[in-house]
């Protein structure tokens, strides 16, 4: 936790100093940063006055790297190197993004999360959400004045575990502290709410540029309770450009384009939408690469047509939300409306006929977000506000793990209030087994294969015993960020062995390591602590777990094995002086490979106890 | 409330000072559990170190694990149950009144149907006739804890209830795969 460390200098300070605290809207289409100034939460512009910064990131050939309007301005030109819309790749592998041929980059497929392969090499998703940070940071300390203490991060509700620890993982390497990642929809009702002391229960509707999501709030005396949250990550505006791309793609009979080609086409696709939302119709003129000519005219009841199963699919998850809170259409005092995407005709239309009244849009849909963020920073870096308040949210996913026969066996439940924490009870399937697969998983899908798979891990050392005797209780705690972490104990046998997840999909150490060493000292020394400590640990636990194993079976073994086992075990305590986790690990790996045989050993000598279990005048006696 | 007094070893009632019985209020409960997630709330303590925020967090889970036990009426007599030590058998004990499990039956059936038709209307029949179903077991379980103290019967409203919210989680799989 160094990176925590060196953000609490705050700490040290006079308690009534004002702490720079910053709220963060990273948009898919655009980004914010605000702060709370005086009491008032404002958006903070550029030097030119721009408040939006667009979420586009350009690598170019000499190393420089091009964020905002000036990556945005070549983004037809310089298609493959020039990232936009990257918030729907964040956590994300190739197989989970469609569509990959309609997009001009060039994917690499990585474990877990796509790559990008630019002109400055290949680029994760998390690095180039970093690139949109970095500048916000720099705007943020340039406006205020001094280093920020930490930042909120806003995400969709419906984000996952992979797609938050992405977005987690971005912010640290842009150097920033993450006070919380806040719900995108909650940050809209908190900005709106505390702005019109709003009381009753009130629906967000949250349509952004990639993201949707549908939160009901109960808004009480201060107090901020999401009842609900229901939505899909993968669902936004560019959906509608998409429709309209296809639409042209289909009117001039073309099939496949040049990564330009299909540049240039969303991009007046875009332009069409953002047109047709105060005109009845829009003319679309460009010309390809070929030379080709396109010019098409749109009507907004055209549009309509085309979008309509995009804005069904928001209703029907409304309707979801709404069943999960227990409470009708007539119940909702309010819908807030959020995101650029909702500035459509006929989506405001069909919110305000589902829901029986006209939506509230006064404030601005692109920055109720990152103010409602910014709040919520000032409250996080204990910044007195006077007005006090609290924010109680949910757990959009149900969170499980795999049982026989890959189902997925629920633990948590959707729409559980964060902080919490739920455990069940697990017993051994084998004699003898001395280690357990455990796979967590979220989703609301049955079948494992149907859910996303968070993390993979094996609790070791659970001590040999009949099968369902021992009692593995596994702990899923979901912090206020909505992060998982899992742990395993055995608990009958007095033997513990807990083990922090890290998420599958998430970036391995070495490639954390490699970002890191491009970015800032500060980061990567708290990265190899972290990878350390946890060597550090696996390795306390295996030293415990063969220590034990020894005492209790040790006369199973040669005395030239066992030799062999204490000296790979001298070895791996004598790493554990040293701060270098490779070595650790490596000593890890020894030990693990010299006490197979034992293992087996141990294995045979628990099912022989097992059977010798059942002789008849055991019989005999429990009869 | 004090934080003070927040003590990891009360029960779920004592923590919201409640009396503890099956009938609650629960307009008091709300009141309560947000008074106290105002002072443990890991939000209220994001700028203090480590170990206080750690605390925070085991605290306001705590919180929220009582209150969404309390909350549900199912959840609040396993638990009140569980306080007087009574062995609910959930899942080894699976002998029930025959008319009972008959009526079950029907209703998934009716739940399918309406699936199958795409009839919402008679999900919300059905809906409504299970709730009033349950809120009667629900009504006769305050009666057997709080006032017989007859908790072997209790346990056998318990699993009762059980299938009614298992019932209730299929009709909400209806309504779902209707407007799919």
């Amino acid at each position: 936790m160094a990176l925590l460390q060196i953000s609490e200098p705050g700490l040290s300070t006079l308690p009534h100093q004002h702490r720079l605290a910053v709220g963060i809207d990273l948009g898919t289409t655009n980004s914010l940063v605000a702060t709370v100034r005086n009491g008032i939460s404002v958006v903070l512009n550029d030097e030119n006055g721009r408040a939006m910064l667009p979420s586009v990131v350009r690598y170019l050939a000499d190393g420089k790297v091009a964020v905002g309007e000036a990556a945005q301005a070549m983004q037809s030109e310089d298609a493959a190197n020039t990232i936009v819309s990257v918030k729907r790749f964040m956590g994300r592998s190739l197989k989970d993004v469609g569509e990959i041929s309609r997009l001009p980059y060039r994917f690499v497929d990585a474990a877990g999360m796509l790559q990008l392969r630019t002109v400055t090499g290949v680029k994760s998703p998390v690095e180039v959400s970093a690139e949109i940070l970095k500048v916000l940071r720099s705007r943020a300390e340039a406006a205020l004045g001094g280093e920020l203490v930490g930042a909120v991060i806003t995400v969709p509700a419906y984000f996952d575990d992979a797609q938050r620890q992405a977005t987690k993982d971005a912010a640290r390497l842009a150097g920033l502290n993450v006070l919380r990642l806040l719900n995108e929809p909650t940050a809209a009702a908190i900005a709106y709410g505390l702005d019109n002391a709003a009381e009753g229960v009130y629906a967000v509707y949250d349509l952004g540029g990639g993201t949707f999501d549908i939160s009901i709030l109960r808004l009480s005396r201060g107090v901020f309770e999401v009842l609900a949250a229901n939505g899909d990550s993968a669902l936004g505006g560019d959906d509608f450009d998409q429709r309209i791309h296809c639409w042209l793609l289909e009117k001039n009979h073309l099939s496949a384009l040049s990564p330009q080609d299909t540049r240039l086409l969303l991009t007046h696709a875009r332009a069409a939408k953002e047109q047709l939302t105060d005109h009845a119709e829009t003319r679309i003129t460009a010309v390809l690469s070929t030379g080709e000519l396109i010019d098409n005219v749109l009507t907004q009841p055209e549009f309509q047509e085309l979008s309509q199963n995009l804005i069904q699919r928001t209703l029907q998850l409304l309707r979801r939300a709404l069943r999960d809170a227990k409470l009708n259409v007539a119940d909702i005092k309010g819908v807030v409306m959020v995101g650029g995407a909702t500035r459509m005709p006929q989506v405001q239309h069909a919110v305000g006929e589902f829901f029986g009244q006209t939506p509230l849009t006064n404030l601005d849909p692109d920055k109720v977000v990152a103010l409602g963020a910014a709040t919520q920073a000032n409250l996080l870096a204990g910044n007195r506000s006077g007005d006090e308040w609290l924010l109680l949210d949910v757990i959009p996913l149900s969170l499980g793990i795999e049982t026989m026969g890959g189902l997925a066996e629920k633990i948590v439940p959707r729409n559980s209030t964060i902080p919490t924490a739920r455990a069940q009870e697990f017993t051994t399937f084998k004699d003898g087994q001395t280690a357990m697969s455990i796979h967590v998983v979220q989703g609301e899908r049955e079948l494992v294969s149907d859910c996303r798979s968070l993390a993979k891990f094996e609790l070791r050392g659970i001590p040999s015993m009949v099968a369902g005797a021992a009692r593995i209780r596994v702990t899923f705690q979901i912090d206020a960020d909505g992060l998982l972490n899992v742990s395993a104990r055995e608990m009958g046998s007095g033997i513990e062995a807990a083990i922090t997840v890290k998420p599958s999909y998430g970036l391995s150490d070495a490639e954390i390591t490699r970002m890191l060493h491009d970015s800032t000292q500060h980061a990567q020394d708290d990265m190899l602590a972290r990878a350390l400590r946890e060597q550090q640990t696996e390795a306390e636990q295996l030293l415990e777990a063969v220590q034990h194993a020894l005492e209790q079976d040790g006369d199973l073994l040669d005395q030239s094995v066992r030799s062999q086992i204490e000296t790979k075990m001298n070895a791996l305590r004598n790493t554990l002086q040293l701060t270098d986790h490779p070595a650790i690990k490596r000593a890890i790996t020894a030990l693990n490979d010299a006490t197979v045989g034992f293992a087996q050993a141990r294995m045979d000598k628990s099912v022989a106890r097992a059977l010798a279990g059942r002789n008849i005048s055991d019989l005999e006696v429990e009869s | 409330m004090q934080l003070s007094s927040f003590d990891f070893q009360h029960n779920h009632f004592q923590l919201f000072g409640l009396a503890q019985s099956y009938r609650i209020d629960i307009a008091r409960l709300e009141q309560q559990y947000r008074a106290l997630q105002a002072q443990v709330h890991p939000d209220k303590s994001a700028h203090l170190p480590d170990a206080e925020q750690r605390l925070a967090m085991q605290r306001a889970t705590l919180v929220n694990e009582a209150y969404q036990t309390l909350r549900n009426p199912l959840q609040r007599a396993r638990y009140l149950l569980s306080l007087h030590e009574v062995d609910i058998q959930e899942e080894n004990n699976t002998v029930m009144p025959a008319d009972f499990l008959m009526k079950q039956m029907e209703w998934r059936e009716a739940a399918f149907e309406a699936q199958q038709a795409h009839d919402a209307a008679a999900l919300d029949e059905l809906e409504a006739r299970a709730l009033r179903e349950t809120r009667e077991f629900e009504t006769r379980l305050a009666i057997e804890i709080d006032t017989e103290k007859n908790y072997a019967a209790a346990a056998e409203l318990v699993r009762k209830l059980r299938f009614m919210e298992k019932l209730a989680e299929e009709i909400h799989a209806a309504y779902d795969a209707i407007d799919t």
